[in-house]
């Protein structure tokens, strides 16, 4: 197809107008009313740099952002070695390894929303009957700690995100030759040794795709925070996706809610970028 | 040889020790909705004493449940479908142009995927209120722009495998572009296009948060008549676990039939 074919252009104009009116449209139209004192229907006056500079006092916004960064951290370790020792365990040559995976992805089919109902659940009742029938005294009262409400959220994190990493370990550990196996075991290195000198290093691109996963995922949740701790005690659990829902939706600062928006656009872009750029060159180097 | 039995048997034992713990927030969600108020607050790990349905029938009612679920059936539908067909003519065109133009939207609509949705959620709103565009016709369309970079990405890939001289050979036969594409290039596209079904509707049908700014009361998904239902139930948990697994059961029932093709298909959706 030719650049001046009718029918290239024809073939694009759907996806290309939806994109530019639902994507870029709103995204440089929000990047200008940053900087100005916009209401949501107009704006009256330009502010230059002051929405931003107010986010720098805004102690609830950074909170959210280093409660954020927290999150994503312990959710990637989790989720990754938790992933992992998942896919190891289901490609084992086991009877149950199909009902295995079945069961460990899940959680993923169903909304955020609703884990995180099912959750408070779990977290404020069933721990608490657990903690009184054991006498352990922590499991009494989750939930209603900003520590306790921090580590639900992971929990929940990496009992959804685990089956999904999963699957992707899967696909590249099946990948990996049988005779290659075979051959390292022949040679005398024991399981340990065929994981760590075989499988790991064939292994290594999924942990590219799972890193930035993960990552991505831990940055733009937002339903699971609504439904589990809905950012509370005290907005201590407040992540940025919810941050600037509430800056929007609640306190109806439009356009400072949308200075926050373009600095979790360059944080989130920032990341993927990097994450992209490292592990291509890690690859190479191999 | 036993050595290596046994190994096995270990292992298989300490999977469906996992899968039990991994199953176990269902579990107590299930048990816990066929229980009075009373029940739960006695016992809230085993089976139920005394077996109601009280709470489902009530669940079904306030959720509006036949309603909500048509609505997110037709929003669902509707939005794959456009997704699947314009993603596809797309795909297609874009990767049998080789010319810069076509290189440069290609990495436009990969660039698309870095801008999280909360970046662009408050200007969205703001803008297609002004044309009167917040209803679910308006969302259809915001799936549409939202799902197709993705989808368009796994059609670009997947014509790789789709030799041009099929197209050449169809053309000295006298098709023209929109012939060749929906008799010859779609069919070939069909298991990409199970992927992209899976993967989009996976989303679309659990999406709370758009929906949620988008839809009014007589439109709401499932989702959104769930988070008002839950929030007129906080601590009556023997209704909110019921309608809570209400929720979850048609998802169960697709997952039972088509638990193959949809692992496959988030397994190519993520490692493409």
């Amino acid at each position: 197809m030719k650049n001046r074919s009718v029918s290239f252009w024809l073939f694009l104009t759907p996806t290309l107008l939806s994109l530019a009116l639902v994507v870029f449209v709103p995204f440089i139209y929000g990047f200008f009313y940053s900087f100005t004192d916009w209401n949501g229907l107009k704006a009256t006056e330009f502010m230059g740099l002051a929405n931003y500079a107010e986010l720098l006092q805004d102690e609830a916004f950074l909170s959210s952002i280093w409660f954020t960064i927290k999150f994503a951290v312990a959710s990637i370790i989790l989720v990754n070695i938790i992933g992992l020792g998942l896919a190891l365990l289901v490609t084992q040559k086991i009877k149950s390894s199909n009902i295995l995976r079945t069961v460990f992805f899940m959680p993923n089919l169903i909304g955020g929303l609703i884990l995180g109902f099912i959750w408070q659940f779990i977290f404020i009742s069933a721990f608490d009957a657990f903690g009184n029938a054991l006498g352990i005294e922590a499991l009494s009262g989750w939930l209603s700690t900003s520590e306790t409400g921090f580590w639900g959220m992971v929990i929940l994190n990496v009992w959804q995100y685990a089956g999904y990493i999963m699957i992707i370990y899967i696909a590249y550990l099946e990948s990996v030759p049988e005779e290659l196996l075979e051959a390292a075991e022949m040679d005398g290195a024991n399981s340990f040794k065929r994981f760590w000198n075989v499988k790991f290093p064939l292994v290594a691109p999924a942990f590219t795709i799972s890193l930035f996963l993960t990552l991505s995922n831990a940055f733009k949740l937002y339903d699971q925070n609504l439904a589990l701790t809905n950012g509370g005690p005290f907005r201590s659990t407040e992540m940025v996706a919810m941050n600037i829902y509430n800056s929007a939706f609640k306190e109806y600062d439009m356009a400072y809610a949308q200075a926050k928006a373009v600095i979790f656009f360059i944080l989130v872009a920032v990341v993927a970028l990097t994450q992209v750029y490292y592990n291509k060159k890690r690859e190479v180097d191999l | 040889m036993k050595k290596k039995r046994r190994n096995k048997l270990v292992i298989g034992t300490i999977g469906i020790l996992l899968a039990l713990l991994w199953l176990s927030p269902f579990y107590l969600m299930v048990v816990n909705s066929f229980k009075t108020k009373k029940g739960i607050f006695s016992n809230v790990l085993g089976l139920p004493e005394e077996w109601t349905f009280v709470n489902f029938k009530q669940a079904f009612i306030d959720l509006d449940f036949v309603n909500a679920f048509m609505n997110s059936l037709f929003i669902s539908l509707v939005s794959v479908t456009i997704i699947i067909l314009f993603s596809s003519m797309a795909g297609y065109a874009l990767a049998r142009n080789k010319s810069k133009i076509s290189n440069g939207l290609f990495m436009v609509f990969v660039a698309a995927m870095l801008i999280p949705f909360q970046s662009v959620m408050i200007p969205l709103i703001s803008l297609f209120g002004k044309v009167d565009m917040l209803n679910p016709g308006g969302l259809i369309f915001m799936y549409l722009g939202f799902g197709c970079s993705l989808s368009i990405f796994l059609y670009h890939g997947a014509m790789a495998s789709i030799p041009a001289s099929l197209d050449e050979a169809a053309t000295i036969d006298g098709a023209n572009k929109w012939q060749i594409f929906w008799k010859i290039i779609f069919p070939m596209l069909k298991p990409i296009s199970v992927t992209v079904m899976i993967l989009n509707i996976i989303w679309i049908w659990n999406d709370y948060l758009l929906p949620s700014l988008v839809l009014s009361a007589e439109n709401a998904t499932i989702p959104l008549n769930m988070f008002f239902f839950f929030g007129q139930y906080t601590k009556q948990w023997h209704l909110a676990l019921a309608g809570l697994t209400l929720a979850i059961i048609p998802i169960i029932i697709v997952y039972f039939f088509a638990q193959k093709q949809i692992i496959k298909g988030v397994t190519d959706g993520a490692v493409k």
